[in-house]
């Protein structure tokens, strides 16, 4: 299987991202540099988290405008499967791939610990294997919005990925960690070939991070 | 030129940060403070000396990157 990873400036789990590829697929990603222009031939793009541009004017606003993303764009709309996690989320929103956006906690504080979601949509190629799962989350802005109407959209069209919950399965307010509208966790554009999501599945991807739950992403995407 | 570019939350989308400026603003003692809408402020020289060109092309970059429509709205001002 032939993956790649997008590198930014200020991409910080890029090198995670590649490790779980690497452990889960078993093959090494092909680290892909912003400034590149081109991607040929993938089977799965991973625009990974961090603080790309300094989350300058709003968060993968800047990264989105980035020479590489053209190719992203390109190859999504091909129908390979472009995965983005946390920053990388907030970068697919921002260049369109995927609807509606990320505004800041509704606690107004940088949120990192575990997070228990569970699949929306379990069907897709990103969450054929998925159950509920715990999953650290480490964002600032990460308060899904969308309007009625998108959100009914998305709906209908089964795009809604991961939503909060708690350990049995319940989506309540007490389990939804920054105000996203519905509990979202990670959404898929129209053709479910595109994932984004905040929590951080390379981040519980092996005994030594205390949790395997991350796991069945990458998984998924092989099956 | 120079042109002022106003981005503010839309009236539906909650600003939890204007909130909390208002709260502070009230235990301030301004306690006719009814709301408080917090948002960006851009200033931008370009060159040229058509206005409604500038605004234009203004317009452009709002919908393009300064402002994310989803949950924003834009005004743009130019002065010569």
């Amino acid at each position: 299987m032939k993956t790649h990873v997008v590198v930014f400036p200020g991409s910080n789990c890029d090198r995670d991202v590649a490790v779980a590829i690497e452990k889960i697929i078993g093959s090494l990603p092909k680290m892909v540099w912003h400034k590149d222009t081109s991607i040929d031939q993938s089977d799965l793009i991973v625009v990974p988290g961090g603080f790309s541009y300094g989350d300058y004017l709003r968060c993968g606003a800047m990264a989105s405008t980035s020479p590489i993303m053209k190719s992203v764009i390109e190859n999504a709309n091909k129908g390979v499967p472009v995965l983005g996690i946390c920053n990388g989320f907030q970068i697919l929103i921002e260049s369109g791939l995927l609807q509606g956006a990320l505004m800041r906690n509704s606690s107004l504080s940088f949120i990192c610990r575990d997070v228990i979601i569970k699949p929306t949509n379990s069907k897709s190629i990103f969450t054929n294997k998925s159950k509920i799962s715990k999953m650290p989350i480490a964002h600032n802005e990460g308060n899904f919005f969308a309007s009625d109407d998108q959100i009914k959209k998305m709906e209908d069209n089964e795009q809604i990925a991961f939503q909060y919950c708690n350990e049995n399965g319940d989506i309540n307010d007490e389990s939804n960690p920054n105000g996203s509208i519905k509990n979202i966790a990670g959404i898929l554009n129209q053709n479910k070939n595109v994932l984004g999501m905040m929590p951080h599945p390379e981040r519980a991807a092996e005994n030594i991070h205390g949790c395997e739950d991350g796991k069945t992403i990458f998984e998924s995407i092989l099956n | 030129m120079l042109a002022k570019i106003h981005i503010t939350l839309k009236k539906d989308v909650l600003d939890p940060q204007g909130s909390v400026i208002a709260n502070s603003l009230k235990s301030l003692g301004f306690d006719n403070v009814r709301d408080v809408r917090q948002g960006k402020f851009i200033e931008l020289e370009i060159d040229g000396k058509d206005r409604d060109t500038a605004t234009k092309q203004c317009n452009e970059m709002c919908e393009k990157l300064l402002a994310n429509l989803v949950i924003e709205d834009y005004s743009v001002e130019i002065e010569s």
